[in-house]
């Protein structure tokens, strides 16, 4: 903590991590630009889940054998490691789930069926992700709550003189919001929107799928009330996502799945529910891909989420500053400073799927579609847009790659 | 270039960018428009009929990604002078054979954008029948 000296990273080094840099397509490397989408996987996650698998797997809080001890263990230390992650209080308020977005869905229907109701309000914000957004909207119907949004401006930044409004409206009981937009990199002011939440009454939950890889996330500093996290998007596998929850909150919602595991006792008449976390983790769970969700925690922690996001600033620098200086092209979004790795923009006249399939043929991996944030394409006029994005495995060259192919499909295609 | 051919040929290159039958018939026997929310595509698609249910002339307007629009121009080429009973049983692999290029599930929604709408307008002028994978998915091809 004393020191000062800005943290970075090598790249290059990091890159024989993963094999799949080695992958030739049409003999090229991928200059994979897609790592908001998923991740690529470092040989050390890979490797603890197959140790996990041939040495210390079995069902876990279930057997007294030994084996059974090992795999609660592993699954357990993963508990922690994501409570660390977070800086959340206690690791019995981290709960796995399948994806952060069962993650959130388990808010909604939690929380939201039991505390919503006619007269209340949920209050999303326009560059929500689908996975805050519609949970929220369904809930809402369902219980006869008022869904609102919050609007960006231009620069893809939420208005937050809105605010005023929205709390005349009813009253504000859920504030949901992505700490970084999926979309367009934005980095949202959290903190701010949880401190109006809680003057209204309202519960603060953050989308931190998109942030949490790449930076410094500290539930308690952010005051948010629940918070959602993904593996696959931070070099871990699929299938595996974390919630983090207020302890007061979780222990009094009632339980989102049922069945094994989050039972206390059963009866012919009724059922009494487990101790958190296991009250949220009915079934069998995701047991090697929560120790893989640990192990990519640590990679990710060894090479520090600091110099992580320097190295992808960096990159969005770079990049911004090379498309800016092409006419047809149009960037979506706020100013370097105030956006993480990522970069969504129009080529003028040209389809995004076109632009990404001919990239493709460079070798250069990007997405385009609406990246499941429909309500902000509406805003943005378009119907989808194409987006590079970047990870500590990124490299310079990769975004010079990028420019090129691009300079390639306005000449095919324009 | 070469590799710039192997996937979009020169062919659909240039029905996107000068694409056959452009342009809403006047008048039209029926015209039907659908929609690919996924990608924003949009097409609508006008026929004349001449004699029984032979397609005289059709004629088309959309936006959308190359693959939506050249397919579609390519499909008022194959049509024109069948009759909509031949083309409401047309398989779509004769299109897709046609633009001759591998496609990933994603784009050939695009490419089969302009079939299923031109199938609508069929059905609703002369009653044949609606394509099963076209009847029911609305949430993924819409068609109005």
């Amino acid at each position: 903590m004393a020191s000062t000296a800005t943290p970075t990273l090598d790249a290059h080094r990091l890159r024989a991590d993963f094999a799949v840099f080695e992958e030739l397509l049409d003999g090229k490397p991928v200059a994979y630009l897609d790592s908001a989408s998923s991740t690529q996987k470092p040989r050390q996650v890979l490797d603890r889940m197959r140790t996990f698998y041939e040495h210390e797997y079995a069902n876990v809080h279930r057997g007294v054998y030994r084996l059974s001890e090992r795999a609660t263990e592993g699954f357990e230390g993963a508990r922690r490691t994501v409570a660390g992650l977070l800086n959340a209080p206690s690791e019995r308020e981290v709960i796995f789930t399948r994806s952060a977005t069962e993650a959130i869905n388990l808010v909604a229907y939690a929380w939201g069926l039991d505390n919503l109701g006619p007269g209340d309000v949920v209050v999303v914000t326009e560059l929500e992700h689908h996975a805050n957004f519609v949970p929220w909207q369904f809930i809402a119907q369902r219980t006869g709550a008022s869904f609102r949004h919050i609007p960006i401006d231009d620069h893809g930044e939420l208005q937050l003189d809105a605010l005023d409004g929205l709390s005349r409206e009813g009253n504000v009981k859920v504030v949901a919001n992505n700490l970084v937009s999926n979309s367009l990199g934005t980095i949202n002011p959290v903190e701010t929107l949880a401190e109006w939440a809680h003057a209204q009454g309202a519960i603060m939950v953050v989308d931190a799928a998109q942030a949490a890889p790449h930076r410094v996330v500290d539930v308690q500093a952010l005051g948010a009330d629940f918070v959602a996290i993904s593996s696959h998007k931070l070099c871990g596998p699929s299938g595996v996502g974390a919630l983090w929850g207020r302890r007061e909150l979780l222990e009094a919602m009632s339980p989102f799945n049922l069945g094994g595991e989050m039972i206390r006792s059963v009866g012919l008449d009724r059922t009494t529910f487990n101790d958190l976390p296991h009250k949220f983790e009915a079934g069998t769970p995701a047991i090697a891909e929560a120790v893989g969700f640990g192990a990519a925690i640590d990679y990710v922690n060894d090479v520090g989420l600091e110099a992580i996001e320097r190295h992808e600033h960096l990159l969005v620098e770079q990049a911004m500053a090379a498309l800016d200086e092409i006419p047809w092209i149009r960037v979506f979004g706020p100013p370097p400073e105030r956006r993480a790795g990522i970069v969504s923009f129009d080529v003028e006249g040209i389809h995004p799927h076109d632009v990404a399939q001919i990239l493709d043929w460079e070798g250069v991996a990007v997405r385009a579609g609406h990246h499941c944030t429909q309500p902000l394409m509406t805003r943005l006029g378009v119907a989808a847009t194409t987006r590079a994005s970047f990870y500590l495995y990124s490299l310079p060259e990769e975004i010079d790659r990028l420019v090129a192919g691009l300079h390639k499909v306005k000449a095919s295609l324009g | 270039m070469s590799e710039f051919e192997q996937l979009y040929r020169e062919v659909i290159l240039d029905h996107y960018k000068a694409p056959r039958n452009h342009g809403l018939l006047e008048p039209a026997d029926v015209v039907a428009e659908g929609q690919n929310p996924l990608c924003g595509d949009e097409v609508t698609v006008s026929v004349r009929f001449g004699e029984g249910d032979v397609i005289e002339d059709v004629g088309f307007e959309g936006r959308g990604c190359a693959i939506s629009q050249a397919a579609t121009s390519m499909l008022t080429d194959i049509v024109k002078g069948r009759t909509a009973q031949e083309v409401s049983t047309m398989p779509k692999d004769e299109l897709l054979e046609e633009i001759g290029i591998p496609l990933t599930p994603v784009r050939l929604k695009c490419a089969l954008l302009g079939l299923g709408v031109l199938k609508v307008a069929l059905h609703r002028a002369k009653g044949t029948p609606l394509p099963e994978e076209w009847g029911t998915s609305a949430g993924e091809i819409s068609l109005s």
